[in-house]
């Protein structure tokens, strides 16, 4: 009997089932984009190999949620630093002439420093945690090696029954190349 | 835009495509000059390394050090580096939040610098304390005695800003550099393609990606702004908060912001001349870009030049009879070769730049810029070494610093160890960041081109 290697389920997923569509012109990939919402798509994905504010605006997507992120870091940062200073002033205290033992303005600079710090750390773990692991069907749909370098895609995942509107849909809007993953 | 002006008077269309493939011929054979330039980067860091061998066995009597000047060319070596290091983030954070469009074909180059000139101005601290293996000291973990460094020190700030600007600016290249190596990873072969797909970590280019990368990338270079500003203005108070004359000014932080800047612009043409000869990458990196960083290397040579005089004035009109001392000693005294070497290069040399025959000549900028780094090294040579020799509390310890082989050899290998690790860089990643040149580049379309 041949063994099932449980985490084949979780790095090796099956594909998802779908269309895809290459397109040359940034603007029939917008048009793609609004044909496809007219037509009550909403699961697709675009790929492109640069970001353009014409693709986010078809799209019209909600802000990132790694603004979150950057403000929990920069915030958490702040307070660690001052932590930091104040807790290990008063842990070993030296007093000098007899002025108050946490002294603030130095310790601002490392406030600061630690803000900066968590703040740059979290996001990365924002964009990493959103972009490549959270994100919805990572690794499953089909790509093209083209996409990185100077077309643009769209992927609408259907089953095979229902892919004939889609591609017609597709090829309207001007694609290139069409198949079926 | 001007870069595809240039590539159109050529009769060449910068498309893309092109993009991809000129950034990604640069990974290829790099021919015997790439070769040469390592080998020179390797020898000088072997040099380095042997000195700084014998310093590990003998102790710091083999630098030059004597009374009262105990900060020297290590010190020296240490702010020059950290200086080098700022353009590239002014260039990469500062500059993209002004939205200029002609930083995306030279800011991985000063994004690239940034990180290694983090890295060798990070080793100079540890060599200079003299009992190296002692170095984690300076670290906040909880020991025996129950003792925590004293944040009331600015070497502990400094600790700090540096620590944590080689960390963000680290990540800031990494970041950058994820969907240009998806980039390179879809056309490249063999190896390179694995270890392309492994560094790209799964970066395809979705709408999904681009949403939450271009948002996280647009505050982490909010976040280096400020970092910058402050790291600099940290390491002028190493000096400013202590009571050394020609140390002791308010002036510091923002006089060695610009002084960074300076040189890190200068650093980044020095380095922008060779690798685009050598790679060929004529047609992305063209005379434009060398005349913008040329007029940033005008504006800062402007505000460095102006705060040189300021603290001459300041010495004078505040009558401080030991400031005037400093520097009166400073300019007059036995080391007058070295201030006016740093006013020459720092100050009048750069006002050819006003020229726009100059500007546009890059040769003429390739020798500025390395008079510039010349004249920067002396410039903190000059606060460092020449304020400690000419300190006026020490009237009977005055003996003339002079710089020892332990210390050149050492300052020697830190241009080895810092050219190694760019040339290697430049070799094995996108040197030119793919998806940011692309960016203002008009965008494909079905009918007349779209401008960016």
């Amino acid at each position: 009997m041949k063994l099932v290697n449980p985490l084949t389920a979780i790095f090796h997923p099956p594909p998802t089932p779908g269309v895809l569509a290459v397109f040359g012109h940034l603007d029939a990939t917008v048009d793609a984009i609004g044909k496809l919402r007219q037509g009550g798509h909403t699961d697709f994905t675009v790929y492109s190999p640069i970001p353009r504010h014409e693709i986010e605006d078809a799209l019209d997507q909600p802000v990132s949620p790694v603004r979150m992120f950057t403000l929990i870091g920069g915030i958490s940062g702040c307070a660690v630093g001052a932590w930091l200073t104040l807790y290990m002033s008063y842990d070993w205290p030296i007093v000098v002439g007899g002025k108050p033992v946490g002294s603030i303005p130095p310790y601002v600079v490392i406030m600061f420093e630690m803000t900066i710090l968590f703040g740059a750390l979290a996001t990365i773990l924002g964009i990493a945690f959103n972009a490549l692991f959270a994100a919805r069907r990572q690794g499953t749909i089909a790509y093209d090696a083209r996409f990185t370098n100077d077309k643009f895609g769209v992927f609408v995942p259907c089953e095979a029954a229902r892919a004939g509107p889609v591609e017609t849909l597709l090829r309207g809007a001007g694609a290139e190349e069409v198949r079926r993953a | 835009m001007a870069e595809t002006a240039t590539a159109a008077a050529r009769g060449t269309r910068v498309t893309y495509d092109f993009v991809t493939r000129a950034i990604a011929r640069t990974l290829g054979h790099p021919g015997k000059g790439y070769f040469a330039l390592l080998a020179a980067a390797v020898a000088l860091l072997a040099v380095g390394i042997v000195c700084l061998l014998f310093l590990l066995r003998y102790g710091l009597g083999l630098a030059g050090y004597s009374h009262p000047v105990y900060w020297a060319v290590y010190i020296t070596c240490f702010v020059f580096w950290v200086g080098i290091a700022h353009s590239g983030t002014l260039i990469s954070a500062i500059l993209f939040l002004f939205r200029s469009g002609w930083r995306t074909a030279v800011y991985r180059t000063a994004e690239a610098m940034t990180v290694f000139a983090v890295m060798t101005a990070g080793l100079f601290p540890l060599i200079h304390i003299g009992r190296q293996w002692y170095f984690y000291w300076l670290i906040p973990y909880p020991n025996e005695r129950g003792l925590w460094p004293n944040f009331k020190s600015p070497l502990i700030w400094d600790e700090f800003a540096i620590g944590t600007y080689f960390t963000v600016s680290t990540v800031f290249l990494i970041m950058g550099l994820i969907p240009d190596i998806a980039a390179v990873r879809d056309v490249a072969t063999g190896w390179r393609k694995k270890l392309y797909a492994i560094t790209s970590l799964g970066w395809r280019g979705t709408n999904e990606q681009w949403r939450h990368y271009t948002r996280g990338y647009l505050y982490l270079a909010a976040l280096a702004t400020p970092l910058v500003l402050s790291v600099h203005s940290v390491v002028s108070w190493d000096f400013a908060m202590a009571i050394v004359p020609g140390w002791h000014a308010t002036i510091f932080a923002p006089y060695f912001v610009a002084g960074a800047i300076y040189s890190g612009v200068a650093m980044v043409i020095t380095l922008l001349v060779p690798i685009r000869k050598l790679f060929h990458l004529e047609q992305l990196i063209t005379v434009h870009h060398f005349e913008n960083l040329a007029k940033l290397c005008l504006l800062t040579g402007m505000i460095v030049g102006y705060a040189y005089c300021v603290e001459y004035f300041t010495a004078w009109f505040g009558g401080n009879p030991a400031e005037r001392a400093a520097f009166w000693y400073r300019a007059f005294g036995p080391f007058w070769w070295a201030s006016w070497t740093m006013i020459i290069c720092n100050a009048f040399l750069p006002q050819l730049l006003w020229f726009k025959p100059i500007r546009t000549n890059i040769l003429a900028l390739f020798v500025i810029s390395i008079f510039v780094n010349i004249g920067m090294w002396f410039e903190r040579y000059v606060i460092i070494v020449v304020s400690l020799a000419g300190e006026p509390f020490e009237r009977f310890a005055n003996a003339t610093y002079n710089p020892t082989w332990a210390d050149w050899g050492i300052m020697a290998g830190s241009f080895g160890w810092f050219f190694m690790w760019f040339l290697l860089f430049v070799k094995n990643f996108p040197a030119v960041s793919i998806s940011e040149v692309k960016e203002v580049l008009p965008a494909p379309t079905r009918g007349k081109a779209a401008r960016a």
